[in-house]
């Protein structure tokens, strides 16, 4: 382990198409509670695969270059 | 509330002797909306509450994650007291709808879909080619998959057979509120299908509503219609009405059409004959 230098290193993600950086070792849970997004209302789909159990979002860890996509409904016909 | 005297839910006189079913289901109303559109989120609830609508379609997209706009429906609509029909719309390949069809069935509310594939950015006319490829899958896949499509016969039939649980042929295109435009295929597609059919797109006020529930179909999808107009709330009511009439209207069986005059009143008894 390398101390604080681990605590400070972030990884870089791209969430809905741009590029967000979180700290390494950040869960899905914690890239939704940086957002202030409410799980219950979002789908995600990580890397291509739809997450289908919300309650795993805190075990689902985040890696480098990961790719997010992060939907809910909005008004439409 | 403005329009406190649209919201009353009086029983109709005659009930509908068929209730409104889609593979298996039962829905309170023939009227379908949808929720784009509104000028705010509290137009459209009481929109939708004056359209006695219980299905209420939505759309997928990704969040804003900059929270520029307030877009999120679902802190809007109950789902205890809304059916919510995910669509597919702004898809233009079936690889597409299918993707955006698994997401929101993903959200964890049911497994139907409004399947949009888009085959034309001008007229927003369907893909029917995409539509029936990505029907085939979904319906294996244990979606009930109701199929925008346009109003030709044949690929009604090949979506009914490819296991949509309602097709949904359009009135006229996407927006347009021309109203209905063919009502002969309309009428031969509701004939010959044995899954509900449900006029998608088109309608623009009352009376073209009614002429589309005239022709004998199950229900009507419909959203500008009621958004775009001047006061949305009344112009629900008012669909609401509509579709009610033109149902019963065409359960009644209309009178045939003569080309000659035919008096009302008795031609005997005048006085000084």
């Amino acid at each position: 382990m390398m101390g604080t230098a681990v605590a400070d290193a972030q990884i870089a993600l791209v969430v809905n198409g741009a590029e967000r950086r979180v700290p390494a070792g950040s869960s899905l849970a914690d890239l939704l509670a940086g957002l202030k997004l409410d799980p219950r209302i979002v789908v995600i789909e990580h890397n291509g695969t739809i997450l289908r159990d919300r309650a795993a979002f805190a075990s689902v860890p985040l890696s480098a270059d990961d790719n997010l996509e992060i939907v809910h409904f909005v008004g439409g016909g | 509330m403005a329009h406190a005297d649209l919201l009353s839910s009086e029983p109709l006189t005659h009930p509908d002797p068929q209730p409104f079913v889609i593979a298996g289901r039962e829905f309170r109303s023939r009227l379908m909306v949808g929720t784009g559109k509104y000028a705010s989120n509290a137009q459209m609830i009481e929109a939708i509450e004056a359209s006695g609508a219980e299905v209420v379609t939505v759309a997928v997209r990704r969040v804003d994650l900059d929270r520029s706009k307030d877009e999120a429906i679902l802190h809007h609509l109950d789902p205890d007291h809304f059916f919510l029909l995910a669509n597919t719309a702004g898809c233009y390949s079936a690889a597409d709808a299918i993707r955006y069809a698994r997401l929101a069935q993903a959200a964890g509310f049911n497994e139907w879909v409004k399947l949009e594939v888009i085959g034309d950015q001008q007229t927003l006319l369907p893909d029917t080619e995409g539509l029936l490829q990505a029907t085939k899958v979904l319906a294996d896949d244990g979606f009930k998959v109701l199929a925008y499509t346009n109003d030709d016969l044949i690929t009604a039939l090949k979506l009914e057979q490819a296991g949509a649980v309602a097709v949904m042929p359009l009135a006229s295109p996407i927006g347009s509120g021309l109203g209905m435009l063919n009502p002969f295929a309309i009428r031969t597609i509701k004939q010959r299908l044995s899954v509900p059919v449900i006029v998608d797109a088109g309608v623009g006020t009352a009376s073209d509503a009614c002429i589309v529930m005239e022709q004998g179909v199950d229900g009507i999808l419909m959203n500008t219609g009621i958004a775009a107009a001047q006061d949305p709330v009344r112009m629900a009511s008012a669909m609401r009405s509509a579709v009610e009439a033109g149902r019963h209207a065409y359960l009644a069986g209309r009178m045939p059409r003569r080309e000659v005059a035919v008096p009302s009143s008795p031609t005997t008894g005048m006085v000084g004959s």
